[in-house]
């Protein structure tokens, strides 16, 4: 089943600060360009990563299922979806 | 020494001066004809004095993969200051112009980027009022 399979990528992909704050991000406007990513990080969390970094990021929460992307004309933008922490939350809810 | 020109490389330069003076609202500065392109120029009507902006062709083969990168990532060729980022956002909408991204607070700057319709996004910024 897909959940069981990609569950170790969803944990990894969200033990990490820098990623949990683009997500943040998506949630405040979903739907952005690296440049705009990259931006917020920078001027409203003071994360001086590269934009290389900020990408390989992007790949690991897309990896997991939590981002995906999307062109739109010739841009393309980051959108969040939080499937995957909705399949983990009904994991552990209890039954009774 | 001083900066008197800034560039955007443009893939038609009659579109361009329709984006750049009709829409965006400078006006035109020189236009001189040089074969197949022209040397053309807008500056902004609050400085018209002040730097131009010239709108150069982008025909040099290795310009096109270049732009074609940077509006894929979102990032833009250059940035124009604004004393209300509000207003122009909806008044360049209006106008039908395109933003990849609305007025963001940015630490000191909130920001916007629009795309040009001539293969650049282009930022414009305001200081954040303190």
């Amino acid at each position: 089943m897909h959940i069981v399979e990609h569950v170790a990528d969803v944990y990894n992909a969200l033990a990490d600060a820098t990623r949990r704050m683009i997500l943040d991000e998506l949630t405040d406007r979903d739907g952005q360009t690296l440049f705009e990513i990259c931006a917020r990080l920078a001027t409203k969390h003071q994360v001086a990563s590269t934009r290389q970094a900020i990408s390989h990021h992007l790949g690991v929460l897309e990896e997991a299922g939590l981002i995906t992307t999307r062109r739109e004309g010739r841009c393309k933008l980051h959108f969040l979806d939080t499937t995957p922490i909705d399949q983990i939350a009904r994991r552990w809810r209890r039954r009774n | 020494m001083r900066i008197n020109l800034a560039s955007v490389l443009v893939d038609d330069q009659t579109k361009a001066l329709h984006f750049y003076t009709d829409v965006l609202g400078f006006t035109k500065k020189s236009d001189v004809s040089l074969g197949d392109h022209k040397w053309l120029t807008v500056v902004s009507p609050q400085d018209p004095d002040g730097v131009e902006l010239v709108l150069e062709p982008d025909s040099h083969p290795a310009v096109r993969p270049f732009k074609t990168a940077l509006v894929e990532d979102g990032i833009p060729f250059t940035s124009f200051a604004v004393d209300d980022i509000d207003a122009e956002y909806r008044r360049l909408t209006a106008l039908g112009v395109r933003f990849t991204q609305p007025p963001v607070e940015m630490g000191p700057v909130t920001t916007a980027v629009f795309d040009d319709t001539c293969g650049n996004l282009i930022q414009i910024a305001q200081a954040t009022a303190t």
